[in-house]
């Protein structure tokens, strides 16, 4: 066994915690790990450029911007807190959950490239959500709006990742068929995404408890800051 | 037909387009990178199909602009470009607008829903309008073109002045935007040069086989280390599952097998949740959404994916043994 390749990880690691630009340090280890299992440059150069090209679906989500960014220069994110700021029953813990439901939902029949960070999150849930929070504490500061789209992001993720592997024509489903179906066990892909569904369960209850939780603090806050102006 | 490749053409303009207007305002890192990274993307059928051919020099000048690439990130200081305009002006355009600005950013999810939902059936009568490989990416790219003619039309805006805001968010995003690429082929790297086989044996080296929950626990948090490490829960998978899943749960203890497989998946996308190897996921969203701290995101999703991951581990433990 050779255990020389396992550099590569030291140097991701290394270079994460020194916080060096994460560019050079994943192709220096890449370069590291190929080199040591005894791969030639040339193999190493081609496989690294290959591999490259055949994972260009994602930067799909710069295609988005040039939209996106007209919008927002119309206006798009300040219509967005506007229209918000103006729905009363429509509370932040309302709106992530709402959204995250929706993203779980659309995970489940396999529509994962519906919603995501550049097509729906910085156009429209971040801006909805700051103008949702706005409505409890009217003093949010940058950290707090740093906290929040960091939320709203944590979010989509999260109903996306727990989502999809509920979708039988779903990679990951399809991976864990054709893994077992190699090694002689056969399983039909129905009884793999179904055990998937209780982890969704507890995924939208986890995330919907915690965002509901952040609501309560911001809550408490403005209750703090109202205690303190009498 | 549509196919995918055209999607990956059109970047390559737009890259094109960013990395020329950075050289014009004399930013030449910039500008060189954003090119370098627009050839890799307009040559990138050519290079796959000569791989596929056996003819490797392509994919060898393809693996040094990579490696051009990571000389030149470092050069790039995420200097974001002022706003073209004030926030009165866009309230005010906001006001005079309303809800119509929401229909063009509603396109780009309706229309790759229409795509995703409808093709298929288009493709059953033989009227195919989407190669069926990446359909709903290829779908996605339409939305966004789609979406931007809407967008022009709706401000009054010409089409030129969305490619210009395009890239000032582009150069916004910067670096990080090319880390799940290169995530992705160092994923490759790793599993072509036995890094997992490598950790796997390391491992059962160490472990007591015979307690089926010492083994369980092993797995669950091989699965979530291992994803960290490699940024991707289908990359670990097959190498937890030949090392440890197969031999010691399903043979040895007789775990259920379709309950171990979905389940131990899922263990490894809270390990996705943690960890800035997942650049695509962590990353790049903190950079679109312009956080100071580029992993803020990840702190956000940690004790979301502890919880989860605790709660899935304690149902495996009820389930897999029965």
């Amino acid at each position: 066994m050779n255990y020389w390749p396992l550099l590569g990880i030291a140097v991701i690691v290394a270079g994460f915690a020194l916080r060096f630009n994460p560019v050079p340090v994943v192709v220096v280890a890449a370069l590291a790990s190929g080199l040591l299992s005894g791969l030639s440059v040339g193999q190493l150069l081609a496989l690294l450029g290959s591999s490259f090209e055949s994972s260009r679906m994602l930067l799909m989500f710069v295609l988005t911007l040039p939209a996106i960014g007209l919008l927002e220069r119309a206006g798009l994110r300040e219509h967005a807190q506007r229209w918000i700021g103006r729905l009363h029953g429509l509370t932040l813990a309302r709106l992530l959950i709402g959204y995250l439901l929706l993203r779980q939902l659309l995970a489940m029949l396999g529509l994962t490239g519906v919603a995501g960070a550049a097509q729906t999150v910085r156009p429209l849930l971040a801006p909805m959500g700051e103008a949702a929070a706005e409505k409890i504490l009217p003093g949010f500061g940058d950290a707090d709006r740093d906290e929040l789209r960091a939320i709203a992001a944590a979010t989509d993720n999260v109903g996306r990742f727990f989502g999809e592997d509920v979708f039988v024509a779903m990679g990951a489903v399809l991976l864990i068929q054709a893994f077992y179906a190699q090694h002689g066990i056969e399983l039909t892909p129905l009884s793999i995404a179904l055990w998937a569904l209780p982890v969704a369960v507890v995924a939208f209850v986890v995330q919907s408890l915690r965002v509901w939780r952040y609501q309560r603090r911001l809550q408490r806050r403005a209750a703090g800051a109202r205690g303190e102006a009498h | 037909m549509l196919r995918i490749e055209h999607a990956y053409w059109l970047i390559a303009l737009f890259l094109l387009y960013a990395g020329l207007r950075n050289l014009r305002e004399r930013r030449p890192w910039h500008g060189a990178f954003w090119i370098v990274l627009a050839a890799l993307f307009g040559g990138g059928d050519w290079v796959l199909a000569q791989r596929a051919a056996g003819n490797t020099l392509p994919a060898q000048f393809a693996g040094g602009g990579v490696v051009l690439l990571a000389v030149l990130a470092p050069r790039l200081k995420r200097m974001a470009h002022a706003e073209s305009r004030s926030v009165e002006q866009r309230l005010q355009s906001a006001l005079a607008l309303g809800h119509r600005l929401f229909v063009p950013a509603l396109l780009i999810p309706l229309v790759t829903l229409l795509v995703a939902l409808f093709d298929a059936h288009l493709a059953a009568g033989g009227h195919a309008l989407f190669a069926a490989p990446q359909m709903t990416l290829t779908g996605l790219a339409l939305a966004c073109a789609i979406a931007l003619f809407a967008a022009a039309r709706v401000t009054r805006a010409p089409l030129q002045q969305g490619f210009a805001e395009g890239r000032r968010l582009l150069d916004a995003i910067g670096w990080a935007a090319l880390l799940p690429l290169l995530l992705a082929a160092l994923g490759e790297v790793f599993t072509r040069s036995g890094v997992g086989t490598a950790i796997t044996a390391l491992t059962t080296a160490w472990l007591p086989t015979g307690s089926a929950l010492a083994c369980l626990l092993a797995f669950a948090l091989g699965m979530v280390l291992f994803t960290v490490i490699m940024g991707n829960a289908f990359a670990a998978f097959p190498v937890m599952m030949a090392g440890m899943g197969l031999p010691l749960l399903v043979h040895q203890h007789g775990a259920h097998p379709a309950i171990l497989g979905s389940m131990g998946m899922l263990c490894g996308y809270c390990g996705t949740l943690l960890t800035p190897m997942a650049a695509d996921f962590n990353l790049v969203p903190a950079a679109l959404l312009e956080l100071r701290d580029p992993y803020g995101v990840i702190r956000a999703q940690a004790w979301s994916a502890f919880w989860i991951l605790a709660a899935t581990v304690a149902m495996m433990c009820f389930l897999l043994f029965r």
